[in-house]
């Protein structure tokens, strides 16, 4: 007799739990032969709100966190999923062919590792001290601008999430991030990933769903400090309006122009400086 | 401890010298010619042009409320004209050699220094501030900024590592008529050096200085439309901002206007820098340097009539000494001249304009309605022109106008606090995070007030230090993007 295999409930990511929608809504997702595989959650815009609540908690002890620690903790992230890699890939390619998932997945290990190894040098690069003309030591630092809203789109849809959130907390940002709409299975089991990765609860947090639910609040909620990501010009057009009254820093590459998430380019130190305020200070110099 | 020190302290008063109106200073009036036309055209495509529908407004001294010149208003038309102009003129200045566009910064610098007289004077004239500012602050430091940017016009990818660098195009600049002059040297110094053409606008009430430095432009020999200054209120600025040509567009003014013009350019793809409004807490502990502090408040919120976005208008005082610090301050208002800003000796000059006046008289009404403690010297105001009392407002509290809303005033709301803890959390209670001020004999408490404190930039026992080396710009509500030094550079480029 064949054994009856266990199927996962497919649980969000939030505040350090897996949960489901508060709402209790979910929509079916399928394998790539159209095989019915599980009940993702449909989070709604208050799903949104408490995991801004979450990110929000969560944000001044992880900003707080040694620059070290914070690449141990992102360099750890690599380290499981790259032990669970057959996992991942089995998640992104849901029964299809695993072959560009293979890709996928080892570019985005070595992303999380470019980050890991940018967090304790960031700021050499992008502070400094300025040779002001009075007798002030004036230095210029960066400091992560609060609770990053992240909107991922369907190509790559764990690797571009990834690329898109590591540069927000590599810098001591927390993260609340909207999984692809079209392929949310990847962030359900990036959170199981996250869980195990040493990264503090609330640091990361992930909603599947509908953009259309979503985005409105995450353009108007004035707890996100930024919003960054994909979008189409629609929702561009939106997010910037929304994000106005708190003025919010909005950094979206459009839909319309496909992005390479493979190539170099897609990483970079200068997303990590999209997500960081500059602060300088004028200290006296004197007896 | 705090109250031994404040015991100290106000045991044995230091003896008073009260000047007030004892005995009158002799008027000491700034003599340098101005050189003002009788009327200022626009700047466009290298040549001064009349408007094409033919308006103008004019510009009013607020020291006197006499008018100074005409000015043309640019119409739709006009900042079109200047904005094909600016995309002429781009491709072969973006394409000079680095060091070749830098030696025109420098002339441009040099330029200003040699007429800074006339300039300061004009400044004052159309402005309303004390000569003294415009003379030993605004100019100088206007010529500092081409100065500093000059030299990184071909240093770029050394600002930059591993990554290229490239201008956005034209770039549309809106300022406001606090630092008439200096606001355009800190919007088109990184422009032009990053190899970026501008079409600028001054705001309707400080418009000639703009227009006097399309003149250095000339004389500078930069090529025509590289620089063009289109003169004219929120029409013009709103067609400037929206023009399909401006790929960039750099605002500084209030956080209102800073919100519409967001809403009005969403999905537009335009890049933005925004330098909006403020309200920082100056923070004085009980281990302060009082007199010096003093010194610093003063400086911190009557500066330019306190027409400065980074003005330290909440001061939050530890309480144990409170007292002798609100003490020390009447005393120091009370010296304090206020009158015509082309008298060398002058502290305050005049607000700068009617409307303004207007909206400080309002929130100071509203500081008495809603309970705060009112004080103002009995210091004589001139009969013609728009004057307000340095003004001093304790027992304020959190959730007072005063303490909320930008003033733009020489107004200070004062609060107190007990703990570091409670400064950190007063000091942050606001929409905005332009700056803050810390006053403390304690390096290590300096350091955790500004680590802690979420505002662009932070003085400690100092206050409206500026420096072209030094970023400025805010967080929250305050904007965003910098000026200044190597991060304000980063907003004038695109990296790839």
């Amino acid at each position: 007799m064949t054994r009856l295999s266990i199927t996962k409930t497919p649980k969000v990511y939030v505040g350090g739990a897996f949960i489901r929608s508060e709402s209790g809504r979910t929509f079916p997702l399928v394998d790539a032969a159209g095989t019915f595989v599980g009940h993702v959650p449909q989070c709604t815009r208050k799903d949104l709100r408490n995991a801004v609540e979450a990110a929000a908690k969560a944000g001044p002890g992880w900003a707080r966190r040694t620059a070290y620690n914070r690449g141990q903790i992102l360099y750890r992230l690599a380290e499981m999923i790259e032990a669970r890699s057959t996992e991942m890939v089995a998640a992104i390619a849901l029964g299809g062919a695993t072959k560009t998932a293979e890709r996928e997945v080892a570019a985005t290990v070595d992303r999380l590792v470019y980050y890991a190894g940018w967090t304790d040098k960031y700021e050499q690069v992008l502070g400094g001290v300025n040779p002001v003309a009075a007798p002030y030591f004036n230095f210029t630092v960066t400091e992560p601008m609060g609770v990053v809203g992240v909107l991922a789109p369907d190509e790559a849809p764990l690797l571009a999430l990834v690329s898109l959130f590591a540069p927000a907390i590599a810098c001591g940002n927390t993260v609340v991030a909207i999984a692809s709409e079209r392929s949310p299975y990847p962030a359900i089991v990036l959170g199981e990933m996250l869980a195990t990765s040493d990264l503090p609860g609330g640091v990361v947090n992930l909603l599947t769903g509908f953009r259309k639910e979503i985005v409105p609040t995450l353009a108007t909620h004035a707890h996100l400090r930024a919003v960054t990501g994909v979008a189409s010009a629609e929702e561009r057009k939106l997010i910037e309006t929304g994000a106005a009254e708190s003025v919010k820093r909005v950094k979206l590459t459009p839909a319309e122009k496909p992005s390479d998430w493979q190539a170099d380019s897609a990483q970079s130190l200068y997303a990590i400086r999209d997500l960081v305020e500059f602060k300088t200070t004028w200290h006296p110099v004197g007896a | 401890m705090s109250a031994l020190k404040t015991q100290k302290r106000t045991g044995r008063p230091a003896p008073e010298l009260i000047f007030g109106d004892l005995w009158e200073f002799d008027p000491a009036p700034e003599t340098a010619d101005p050189k003002l036309k009788p009327r200022y055209d626009l700047f466009i495509d290298g040549r001064f042009v009349a408007p094409r529908g033919g308006e103008t407004f004019d510009s009013i001294n607020p020291a006197n409320e006499k008018k100074l010149a005409e000015i043309g208003l640019a119409s739709v038309a006009d900042v079109d004209a200047a904005c094909q102009a600016a995309a002429r003129a781009f491709p072969a200045w973006s394409k000079l050699p680095g060091a070749e566009r830098g030696k025109y910064l420098y002339r441009l610098a040099r330029l200003l220094q040699d007429r800074a007289r006339e300039f300061a004077v004009a400044e004052t004239l159309d402005g309303g501030k004390p000569i003294k500012e415009s003379r030993d602050f605004d100019v100088p430091m206007a010529a500092a900024h081409f100065f500093y940017h000059a030299g990184w016009a071909d240093k770029l990818a050394y600002a930059f590592p591993g990554a290229t660098v490239a201008p956005h195009g034209v770039v549309a600049q809106v300022i406001p008529w606090n630092f008439p002059l200096l606001m355009l040297a800190w919007k088109l110094a990184p422009a032009l050096a990053t190899g970026n053409t501008v079409v600028l606008k001054p705001a309707e009430t400080t418009s000639i200085t703009a227009l006097k430095f399309a003149e250095i432009v000339q004389e500078a020999g930069l090529p025509p439309g590289v620089v063009n200054i289109v003169a004219g209120a929120g029409e013009t600025g709103a067609a400037l901002l929206a023009h399909p040509l401006a790929a960039k567009i750099a605002f500084t003014g209030s956080t209102e206007v800073g919100k519409l013009i967001l809403r009005s350019l969403a999905g537009s793809g335009k890049k933005m820098t925004l330098e909006l409004g403020g309200k920082a807490a100056n923070i004085v502990f009980d281990d302060a340097p009082l007199d010096q502090a003093v010194e610093g408040i003063v400086n911190g919120i009557f500066f330019n009539q306190g027409h400065v976005c980074c003005a330290g208008s909440r001061l939050l005082v530890q309480e144990g000494v409170a007292a002798t610090v609100l003490a020390k301050l009447k005393r120091r208002i009370q010296v304090l001249r206020v009158g015509d800003p082309m008298d060398k000796n002058t502290d305050i000059g005049a607000i700068n304009s009617k409307a303004q006046l207007d909206k400080i008289r309002d929130l100071v009404d509203s500081g008495v309605k809603e309970g705060a403690e009112l004080y103002q010297p009995a210091c004589k105001l001139p009969a013609k022109g728009w004057y307000f009392r340095p003004t001093l407002f304790s027992g304020v509290q959190q959730s007072h106008r005063i303490a909320r809303e930008e003033i733009f005033g020489p107004v200070l709301a004062i609060m107190t606090f007990r703990t570091v803890d409670e400064a950190v959390e007063k000091a942050n209670n606001t929409a905005y995070g332009l700056s803050a001020g810390v006053w403390t004999d304690k390096g290590s408490r300096i350091l955790k007030m500004s680590t802690e404190l979420k505002a662009g930039v932070v003085w400690a026992n100092t206050y409206n230090k500026f420096d072209p080396t030094s970023p400025f710009g805010g967080y929250k509500e305050s904007g965003f993007g910098r000026e200044g030094g190597r991060q304000g550079l980063a907003d004038y480029v695109r990296l790839g």
